[in-house]
């Protein structure tokens, strides 16, 4: 996936966000770090050029939330998590870059459910690769991509990157 | 690893860009800032930066460390780093289990070994340990298999007392590299002064310590060395000069008995922290002290309650820096290392 | 009548200047021949060939615990430490429960000893009653049941009168006041030396100046009154300075080293391994090379090992809780050889002078030389062979050592006592003679 054909996806999803909660108020955008923060970012963008929509954009780090802390060789970095709106009667979209295992997505949910009672969360990828171990499915996704569970996809953004693209990775053997 | 692009895109094969700093603890106890690098040093502030905002939340929990057990062993009465350790291990819903024991080893009969075996028996992951005895949290490191974390052990190292230290002043300054630090006070008989020596020192600030002969101890111009060793002195204009942090060390009213000064009031006129004193420091510096304060002793009133005292702002960091403490080492336990999550 | 012929050994004897290769004959626990290609029939015999064969080695600084600590330590178990380690004759020290003040403790011992030891064993007599530092023990008496030499060991006599009495009162005696050099005031609870590792680790610090003000002290005193001062476990430089000075203005002093203080520094605390913690403390490496220059000119009378044997239980404690001293009488004759005779620093014929002939006289016992007549004591050794130290195999019954596995070059291969064979490493006779 080139890097225009990421700008053409997150507009097509912001476009599919507002579809989908015509009507509603207190929309708000929460990205997964890291990857899910500028896509985030870049969706809150898209929504206020298309339709003057001004919509809260908030950061979460979920390694307190991991299930797998005891059996990683060392802890993941913790980073900050910044959710400067309250989350009370809003509907928050989380948004990430690859939704694969859906491990991620359940941490996320128990982190965002610690700062308060949203209305409904809903979930924004770029990626879908399957291999789901949890009972999740995202409500917008940018690409449905079949893989090997021993492939990876890396998604690079220019934020982080300094390049853009997604690319699909074989294991070394 | 041959990149396979699920779309064409130019230069594929440069891999992404690294994140700066340390990825990984690696260590499994926390027995002093003396065997810690920089980056282990640097991830530490920087996760307790980030733990911190979990203390400003309306549920000020989280669930990484359910199902761990954390036993503060304290030797030595001190309630305060005591509930710094609870607290810190509440908020990551750990268990706390708190063994308070005034009397050393050698009083009960029971070895330290013993005493660590017996804990041993309920499976602890942390064992927070306050001992009077220097080097009590090493002996407890070579005969258990939890995570030792060092609470203070005699005059040797209270690293977690320098570590919220350094995230006190980084709340104040923009860096640690270049401050100017002065301690000052009782440093023979400070494990806070030790700690803080070597962290800074690591961390490239300037440190004089200052006190007067008999509390100043042989060879401790060479502490931490090569680093950056402290600049010594029993003069307190020299080490107040140009300081931009100035930290006050308790003085133990017995350290009279043992004649290592004459009196209170001749130890408050050479070495207490006045706001005349002050005003050779430069004109923003911050005030610590690790508490508990002896007003008029080491450290006049107006002083420890002025404006440029973050004495308060030390046990607020406390918690933070004890949640990165214990979230790292329990990750630093050699496990075989896995494939991340995707 | 008893005999064995030693066969084909170098047999280094410093008193008679005899170092070549010889056989010893050995009769009725006594020496009486020494010469090439000796013929016995009928006569055990034991090959001696690529050893040294040397007088007995002898060390007047030892702690049996007898009586009182049986746990950690008897004269039995301690004899046959000290017969591993090539030692026939050992001194004890009388900081024992209850202390060696009085003949009857004395007696004591000489009995045990005779009855159970290995080796010989000399008592040493308490200068004060109960090693307190009040009053004078009775010297006296314990010199008449047996006593080789006077010492409140373990700590040091602080009442310099006191001390000047105990001289004076022992001068008729001939015996050496053994001393250990710590101003306790000074020293002032410290648990290691006090320098720069001590401020690193938090430990409080024993001065050097706590020996060697004491030191200095008794050198004076023994200056004004005539009496042999003996400095025990001498372990800095200023001391060293000290005892050359003072012999150099013909005072009668002498003084011993101990392999552990030649060996390691006070770095070696750095692990809190309270097998490094003993008194005096392991100094600093410039205290490493005053004493290996001092057993190079001569200061330096003899070596010894202040073998302190304690409960492991107690070894187990907080470094700054637990008590001083580690075993050695198995590691001295490596680690001298180890570190003195194969680093260049001092011939073989010196090693059996610091270890067996000097320690001798300063006891005055007609020991550590090996003419006609002499006890038939031996040490056979071999200073090639290399082995690591095995603190499981030790004899002692108490088992703090610094040394365990540690490299050694130099072992011991037999010992023998009034004609005896009372220590035979298995890796040299194997159930032979």
């Amino acid at each position: 996936m080139s890097s225009g054909q990421i700008e053409r996806t997150i507009r097509r999803l912001a476009r599919e966000i507002l579809d989908h909660n015509r009507g509603q108020q207190g929309l708000a955008l929460v990205g997964i770090r890291r990857r899910g923060v500028p896509l985030a970012e870049r969706l809150a963008r898209a929504l206020w050029e298309m339709q003057a929509v001004k919509v809260p954009v908030g950061h979460l780090d979920i390694n307190l939330y991991r299930d797998d802390l005891s059996s990683v060789a060392t802890q993941p970095i913790v980073q900050s998590s910044e959710i400067d709106f309250p989350l009370s009667r809003k509907i928050v979209v989380l948004v990430d870059d690859v939704l694969f295992t859906g491990r991620t997505v359940r941490a996320a949910m128990d982190a965002l459910v610690d700062y308060g009672r949203p209305k409904a969360i809903q979930l924004c990828v770029l990626i879908d690769r399957g291999h789901r171990e949890l009972p999740i499915q995202a409500h917008f996704v940018g690409k449905t991509v079949e893989t090997d569970a021993a492939e990876m996809v890396e998604v690079r953004l220019k934020e982080i990157d300094r390049r853009e693209g997604v690319l699909l990775v074989e294991p070394a053997s | 690893m041959s990149p396979e692009a699920i779309a064409p895109q130019s230069g594929a094969s440069t891999p992404p860009a690294s994140r700066g700093g340390p990825v990984s603890f690696n260590a499994k106890h926390l027995l002093g800032i003396e065997p810690l690098s920089v980056d282990q040093i640097q991830l530490i502030l920087e996760t307790a930066k980030s733990l911190r905002e979990i203390s400003t939340r309306p549920i000020k929990k989280v669930p990484t460390l359910r199902g761990k057990t954390v036993i503060n062993l304290f030797f030595e009465a001190s309630t305060r780093t005591r509930t710094s350790f609870e607290i810190a291990a509440k908020r990551l819903s750990a268990d706390a289990i708190n063994i308070s024991t005034s009397a050393s080893s050698i009083v009960k009969g029971e070895t330290l070994v013993d005493t660590a075996r017996n804990l041993e028996a309920m499976a602890p992951d942390v064992i927070v340990i306050r001992h009077s005895s220097a080097g009590a949290p090493h002996q407890l490191a070579g005969s258990c298999t939890a995570c030792i974390v060092n609470a203070g052990d005699g005059a040797h190292e209270h690293p977690t007392q320098a570590l919220l230290d350094a995230l006190t002043i980084l709340d104040h300054k923009p860096a640690l590299k270049g401050l100017r630090v002065a301690i000052i006070g009782d440093i023979a008989h400070s494990r806070v002064a030790r700690s803080n020596c070597l962290l800074l020192g690591k961390m490239g600030a300037r440190v004089t310590v200052c006190g007067p002969p008999t509390l100043l101890p042989v060879g401790f111009e060479r502490m931490g060395a090569p680093d950056g060793p402290p600049a010594v002195t029993d003069r307190m204009d020299e080490a107040l000069d140009g300081a931009d942090v100035v930290m006050m060390l308790r003085i133990q009213m017995e350290r009279q008995r043992e004649a290592f000064f004459p009196s209170v009031r001749e130890y408050f006129r050479y070495y207490g922290l006045t706001a005349s004193r002050m005003r050779s420091a430069k004109p923003d510096a911050i005030i610590m002290h690790p508490g508990p304060i002896n007003r008029g002793v080491e450290i006049a009133s107006e002083v420890a309650d002025g404006p440029y005292s973050v004495i308060l702002g030390q046990v607020a960091s406390g918690v933070a820096i004890r949640m990165a403490v214990l979230y790292l080492v329990i990750g630093g336990r050699e496990q075989p290392p896995q494939a991340p999550e995707g | 009548m008893s005999a064995l012929l030693v066969k084909g050994g170098r047999v280094i004897d410093p008193a008679q200047e005899l170092d070549h290769v010889s056989d010893v004959l050995l009769e009725d626990g006594r020496v009486s021949r020494i010469a090439p290609g000796l013929q016995a029939s009928g006569i055990p015999v034991l090959d001696a060939s690529g050893l040294i064969v040397s007088p007995g080695l002898i060390d007047i600084h030892v702690h049996l615990r007898e009586p009182g600590r049986e746990d950690e330590e008897t004269i039995h178990s301690g004899s046959e430490a000290a017969a591993a380690g090539g030692f026939t004759s050992i001194c004890c020290m009388p900081n024992t429960d209850p202390v060696n003040d009085n003949p009857a403790v004395t007696s004591f011992i000489l009995k045990e000893a005779e009855r159970r030891a290995l080796t010989r064993v000399f008592p040493i007599g308490a200068i004060s009653a109960g090693s307190a530092g009040e009053r004078l023990a009775e010297i006296g008496e314990m010199v008449n049941a047996g006593a080789i030499g006077i010492s409140d060991d373990g700590k040091g006599v602080m009442d310099g009168q006191l001390m000047r009495r105990a001289m004076e009162y022992s001068l008729p005696f001939k015996i050496p006041i053994i001393e250990h050099c710590e101003d306790l005031n000074l020293s002032a609870h410290g648990c290691m030396n006090e320098g720069y590792q001590s401020t690193v680790l938090g430990l409080k610090g024993m001065s050097r100046t706590a020996e060697d003000a004491m030191a200095a002290r008794d050198i004076m005193l023994a200056e004004l009154t005539g009496a042999h001062i003996h400095i025990a476990h001498l372990s800095t430089s200023g001391a060293a300075d000290l005892v050359r000075q003072g012999k150099s203005k013909g005072i009668h002093v002498t003084c011993e080293v101990c392999p552990h203080h030649f060996t390691l520094s006070d770095a070696a605390c750095r692990d809190y391994d309270t097998n490094t913690k003993m008194s005096p403390p392991l100094r600093t490496e410039e205290d490493i090379e005053a004493l290996l220059e001092a057993i190079v000119d001569g200061t330096v009378d003899c070596i010894v090992t202040d073998h302190a044997p304690h409960n492991p239980n107690e070894k187990m404690l907080e470094f700054d809780q637990a008590p001083f001293g580690i075993i050695g009488l198995e590691t001295a004759l490596g680690l001298v050889l180890t570190r003195l005779y194969h680093t260049g620093l001092i011939s073989l014929p010196r090693v059996v002078e610091l270890m067996s002939t000097q320690p001798a006289q300063l006891i005055n016992q007609p020991l550590g030389h090996l003419k006609a007549g002499a006890a038939a004591d031996l040490t056979l050794f071999d200073p090639d062979a290399e082995w690591v130290y095995d603190l499981g195999k030790t004899r002692s019954k108490s088992r703090n050592s610094p040394f365990h596995g540690t490299a050694l070059k130099g072992r011991v291969a037999a010992t023998i006592v009034a004609g005896k064979i009372v220590y035979r490493c298995p890796e040299y006779f194997n159930g032979l003679a």
